[in-house]
Protein backbone atom coordinates (compact mmCIF):
# COMPACT_ATOMS: atom_id res chain seq x y z
CA UNK A 1 0.00 0.00 0.00
CA UNK A 2 1.33 3.44 -1.23
CA UNK A 3 1.20 7.01 1.18
CA UNK A 4 -2.59 6.99 1.49
CA UNK A 5 -3.18 10.69 0.01
CA UNK A 6 -0.54 10.25 -2.52
CA UNK A 7 -2.90 7.34 -4.34
CA UNK A 8 -6.18 9.35 -3.59
CA UNK A 9 -4.70 11.89 -5.59
CA UNK A 10 -3.49 10.42 -8.67
CA UNK A 11 -7.10 8.51 -8.74
CA UNK A 12 -8.73 11.85 -8.15
CA UNK A 13 -6.68 13.25 -11.09
CA UNK A 14 -6.89 10.06 -13.46
CA UNK A 15 -10.43 10.89 -12.75
CA UNK A 16 -10.42 14.67 -13.93
CA UNK A 17 -9.16 13.85 -17.52
CA UNK A 18 -10.70 10.77 -17.56
CA UNK A 19 -14.61 11.98 -16.80
CA UNK A 20 -13.00 15.32 -19.30
CA UNK A 21 -12.64 13.64 -22.02
CA UNK A 22 -15.79 11.24 -21.76
CA UNK A 23 -17.86 14.57 -21.76
CA UNK A 24 -15.99 15.63 -24.88
CA UNK A 25 -16.41 12.19 -26.83
CA UNK A 26 -20.06 12.06 -25.54
CA UNK A 27 -21.13 15.07 -26.45
CA UNK A 28 -19.19 14.96 -30.29
CA UNK A 29 -21.05 11.69 -30.46
CA UNK A 30 -24.40 13.18 -29.52
CA UNK A 31 -23.24 15.96 -31.96
CA UNK A 32 -22.35 13.87 -34.70
CA UNK A 33 -24.70 10.79 -34.66
CA UNK A 34 -28.09 11.90 -32.46
CA UNK A 35 -29.64 11.68 -29.33
CA UNK A 36 -32.00 8.32 -30.39
CA UNK A 37 -29.50 6.04 -29.14
CA UNK A 38 -26.39 6.73 -26.32
CA UNK A 39 -23.84 5.81 -29.13
CA UNK A 40 -21.13 7.98 -27.17
CA UNK A 41 -21.72 6.15 -23.53
CA UNK A 42 -21.48 2.77 -25.76
CA UNK A 43 -18.51 4.49 -27.27
CA UNK A 44 -16.48 5.72 -24.35
CA UNK A 45 -17.33 2.07 -22.20
CA UNK A 46 -16.31 -0.51 -25.38
CA UNK A 47 -12.91 1.67 -25.53
CA UNK A 48 -12.29 2.40 -21.62
CA UNK A 49 -12.66 -1.57 -21.28
CA UNK A 50 -10.48 -2.46 -24.41
CA UNK A 51 -7.31 -0.18 -22.37
CA UNK A 52 -8.00 -1.42 -19.12
CA UNK A 53 -7.87 -4.73 -21.01
CA UNK A 54 -4.80 -4.13 -22.33
CA UNK A 55 -3.06 -2.46 -19.19
CA UNK A 56 -4.18 -5.23 -17.32
CA UNK A 57 -2.44 -7.71 -20.14
CA UNK A 58 0.90 -5.80 -20.38
CA UNK A 59 1.59 -5.39 -16.44
CA UNK A 60 -1.20 -7.46 -14.51
CA UNK A 61 -3.21 -6.55 -11.74
CA UNK A 62 -1.18 -4.06 -9.45
CA UNK A 63 -3.36 -2.58 -7.24
CA UNK A 64 -1.40 -0.32 -5.81
CA UNK A 65 1.83 0.47 -8.42
CA UNK A 66 1.09 4.47 -9.17
CA UNK A 67 0.49 3.50 -12.93
CA UNK A 68 -2.52 1.51 -12.18
CA UNK A 69 -3.72 3.65 -10.05
CA UNK A 70 -3.73 6.74 -12.35
CA UNK A 71 -4.30 4.53 -15.40
CA UNK A 72 -6.95 2.20 -14.34
CA UNK A 73 -8.56 3.33 -11.28
CA UNK A 74 -8.06 6.79 -12.40
CA UNK A 75 -8.22 7.83 -15.81
CA UNK A 76 -10.06 4.55 -16.87
CA UNK A 77 -12.75 4.31 -13.85
CA UNK A 78 -13.57 8.23 -14.48
CA UNK A 79 -13.47 7.59 -18.52
CA UNK A 80 -16.17 4.96 -18.64
CA UNK A 81 -19.27 5.13 -16.61
CA UNK A 82 -22.36 2.59 -15.48
CA UNK A 83 -24.46 5.44 -14.24
CA UNK A 84 -25.17 7.27 -17.47
CA UNK A 85 -25.38 3.63 -18.94
CA UNK A 86 -28.10 3.21 -16.28
CA UNK A 87 -30.55 6.54 -16.65
CA UNK A 88 -29.89 5.93 -20.63
CA UNK A 89 -31.18 2.20 -20.93
CA UNK A 90 -34.07 3.61 -18.01
CA UNK A 91 -35.15 6.69 -20.67
CA UNK A 92 -35.38 4.27 -23.66
CA UNK A 93 -37.66 2.03 -21.21
CA UNK A 94 -39.67 4.52 -20.20
CA UNK A 95 -40.26 6.28 -23.77
CA UNK A 96 -41.58 3.00 -24.67
CA UNK A 97 -38.94 1.44 -26.82
CA UNK A 98 -38.15 -1.98 -24.81
CA UNK A 99 -36.23 -3.23 -27.54
CA UNK A 100 -33.61 -0.69 -27.89
CA UNK A 101 -33.47 -0.86 -24.04
CA UNK A 102 -32.20 -4.39 -24.32
CA UNK A 103 -30.53 -3.94 -26.76
CA UNK A 104 -28.21 -1.12 -25.28
CA UNK A 105 -27.87 -3.69 -22.38
CA UNK A 106 -27.25 -6.48 -24.46
CA UNK A 107 -24.89 -4.28 -26.27
CA UNK A 108 -23.16 -3.04 -23.50
CA UNK A 109 -21.99 -5.67 -21.53
CA UNK A 110 -21.34 -8.36 -24.42
CA UNK A 111 -18.95 -5.10 -26.14
CA UNK A 112 -17.24 -4.34 -22.75
CA UNK A 113 -15.87 -7.93 -21.94
CA UNK A 114 -15.07 -8.68 -25.34
CA UNK A 115 -13.04 -5.50 -25.58
CA UNK A 116 -11.38 -6.11 -22.32
CA UNK A 117 -10.65 -9.33 -23.16
CA UNK A 118 -9.43 -8.10 -26.88
CA UNK A 119 -7.18 -5.66 -25.12
CA UNK A 120 -5.91 -8.37 -22.81
CA UNK A 121 -5.07 -10.38 -26.16
CA UNK A 122 -3.40 -8.18 -27.71
CA UNK A 123 -1.12 -7.44 -24.82
CA UNK A 124 -0.01 -11.11 -24.79
CA UNK A 125 1.04 -10.75 -28.61
CA UNK B 1 -20.38 23.32 -24.48
CA UNK B 2 -18.53 25.98 -22.33
CA UNK B 3 -15.16 25.46 -20.55
CA UNK B 4 -16.73 26.02 -17.37
CA UNK B 5 -18.89 22.86 -18.14
CA UNK B 6 -15.59 21.09 -19.08
CA UNK B 7 -13.58 21.97 -15.34
CA UNK B 8 -17.38 21.15 -13.46
CA UNK B 9 -17.34 17.98 -15.20
CA UNK B 10 -13.28 17.51 -14.45
CA UNK B 11 -13.98 18.61 -10.96
CA UNK B 12 -17.07 16.41 -10.41
CA UNK B 13 -15.29 13.19 -11.82
CA UNK B 14 -12.10 13.75 -9.77
CA UNK B 15 -14.33 13.35 -6.61
CA UNK B 16 -16.20 10.41 -7.74
CA UNK B 17 -13.17 8.81 -8.40
CA UNK B 18 -11.73 9.60 -5.62
CA UNK B 19 -14.65 8.41 -3.18
CA UNK B 20 -14.96 5.11 -5.41
CA UNK B 21 -11.59 4.11 -4.96
CA UNK B 22 -12.14 5.06 -1.17
CA UNK B 23 -14.77 2.71 -1.20
CA UNK B 24 -13.66 0.12 -3.21
CA UNK B 25 -10.81 -0.16 -0.16
CA UNK B 26 -12.79 -0.23 2.34
CA UNK B 27 -14.61 -2.86 0.84
CA UNK B 28 -11.66 -5.06 0.35
CA UNK B 29 -10.90 -4.55 3.88
CA UNK B 30 -14.07 -5.58 5.01
CA UNK B 31 -15.20 -8.27 2.86
CA UNK B 32 -12.59 -9.46 1.30
CA UNK B 33 -11.33 -9.77 -2.45
CA UNK B 34 -12.70 -12.74 -3.70
CA UNK B 35 -15.84 -10.90 -5.26
CA UNK B 36 -15.88 -6.70 -6.09
CA UNK B 37 -18.47 -5.86 -3.62
CA UNK B 38 -16.94 -2.15 -3.88
CA UNK B 39 -17.36 -1.54 -7.71
CA UNK B 40 -21.18 -2.74 -7.75
CA UNK B 41 -21.52 -1.23 -4.93
CA UNK B 42 -20.66 2.47 -6.93
CA UNK B 43 -22.11 1.26 -9.30
CA UNK B 44 -25.49 0.65 -8.25
CA UNK B 45 -25.52 4.28 -6.09
CA UNK B 46 -24.11 6.36 -8.48
CA UNK B 47 -26.89 4.86 -10.77
CA UNK B 48 -29.57 5.30 -8.21
CA UNK B 49 -28.78 9.12 -7.33
CA UNK B 50 -28.68 9.89 -11.10
CA UNK B 51 -32.06 8.61 -11.25
CA UNK B 52 -32.92 10.90 -8.08
CA UNK B 53 -30.50 13.99 -9.83
CA UNK B 54 -32.40 13.40 -13.21
CA UNK B 55 -36.21 13.24 -11.79
CA UNK B 56 -35.65 15.68 -9.69
CA UNK B 57 -33.95 18.07 -11.91
CA UNK B 58 -36.48 17.35 -14.73
CA UNK B 59 -39.30 18.68 -12.11
CA UNK B 60 -37.28 22.47 -11.83
CA UNK B 61 -35.62 22.99 -14.84
CA UNK B 62 -34.25 25.99 -13.44
CA UNK B 63 -33.54 25.35 -9.92
CA UNK B 64 -29.92 25.10 -8.50
CA UNK B 65 -29.62 21.37 -9.11
CA UNK B 66 -30.59 21.84 -12.82
CA UNK B 67 -27.60 24.12 -13.04
CA UNK B 68 -25.40 21.71 -11.42
CA UNK B 69 -26.39 18.79 -14.31
CA UNK B 70 -22.35 18.98 -15.40
CA UNK B 71 -20.70 18.45 -11.70
CA UNK B 72 -23.09 16.01 -10.38
CA UNK B 73 -23.94 14.20 -13.12
CA UNK B 74 -21.64 13.84 -15.79
CA UNK B 75 -19.09 14.64 -13.30
CA UNK B 76 -19.52 13.16 -10.12
CA UNK B 77 -22.05 9.96 -10.68
CA UNK B 78 -19.95 9.38 -14.40
CA UNK B 79 -16.50 9.27 -12.29
CA UNK B 80 -18.41 7.66 -9.12
CA UNK B 81 -19.41 5.15 -11.16
CA UNK B 82 -17.02 2.79 -13.48
CA UNK B 83 -17.41 0.38 -16.41
CA UNK B 84 -13.59 -0.44 -17.57
CA UNK B 85 -13.40 -2.18 -13.62
CA UNK B 86 -16.82 -3.82 -14.08
CA UNK B 87 -15.30 -5.34 -17.17
CA UNK B 88 -12.11 -6.28 -15.74
CA UNK B 89 -13.52 -7.73 -12.74
CA UNK B 90 -15.79 -10.06 -14.62
CA UNK B 91 -13.08 -11.58 -16.99
CA UNK B 92 -10.93 -12.41 -14.20
CA UNK B 93 -13.90 -13.68 -12.27
CA UNK B 94 -14.20 -15.85 -15.05
CA UNK B 95 -11.86 -19.12 -14.50
CA UNK B 96 -12.43 -22.25 -13.74
CA UNK B 97 -13.94 -21.97 -9.99
CA UNK B 98 -15.00 -19.15 -9.96
CA UNK B 99 -17.47 -19.50 -13.66
CA UNK B 100 -20.98 -18.94 -11.71
CA UNK B 101 -19.61 -15.73 -9.57
CA UNK B 102 -18.37 -14.54 -13.21
CA UNK B 103 -21.61 -15.14 -15.00
CA UNK B 104 -24.03 -13.91 -11.57
CA UNK B 105 -21.79 -10.64 -11.86
CA UNK B 106 -21.42 -10.09 -15.67
CA UNK B 107 -25.41 -10.57 -16.14
CA UNK B 108 -26.63 -9.53 -13.08
CA UNK B 109 -24.56 -6.09 -12.43
CA UNK B 110 -26.53 -4.25 -15.44
CA UNK B 111 -30.05 -4.81 -14.89
CA UNK B 112 -29.35 -4.18 -10.96
CA UNK B 113 -27.87 -0.96 -12.13
CA UNK B 114 -31.25 0.62 -14.12
CA UNK B 115 -33.07 -0.71 -11.42
CA UNK B 116 -31.34 1.75 -9.31
CA UNK B 117 -31.50 4.00 -11.54
CA UNK B 118 -35.54 3.62 -11.29
CA UNK B 119 -35.32 3.37 -7.50
CA UNK B 120 -33.80 6.90 -7.39
CA UNK B 121 -36.41 8.42 -9.79
CA UNK B 122 -39.29 7.02 -7.47
CA UNK B 123 -37.19 8.54 -4.23
CA UNK B 124 -37.76 11.81 -5.85
CA UNK B 125 -40.68 11.54 -6.62
CA UNK B 126 -42.24 10.21 -3.27
CA UNK B 127 -39.96 13.38 -1.70
CA UNK B 128 -41.64 15.87 -3.42
CA UNK B 129 -45.44 16.36 -3.28
CA UNK B 130 -47.03 16.31 -6.78
CA UNK B 131 -46.66 20.29 -8.73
Amino acid sequence: MGHGITSVLLVALGGALGGIGRFAISNAMAHALGKAFPWGTLCVNASGALLAGWLLGVYGVANTQSLWLFAVAGLLGGYTTVSSFSLQTLELWQSGQTNRAALHMVAQLLLGIAMAALGWWLAQG
Amino acid sequence: MSINAYLAVGLGSAMGSALRYSVSLASMAMLGSHFPWGTLLVNVLGSCLIGWLAATASRAPHGKLARQQPLLVAGFCGGFTTFSLFSLETLHLAQPGSMGLALLYGIGSLPLCVFAAWMGEHLAFFNQPAA
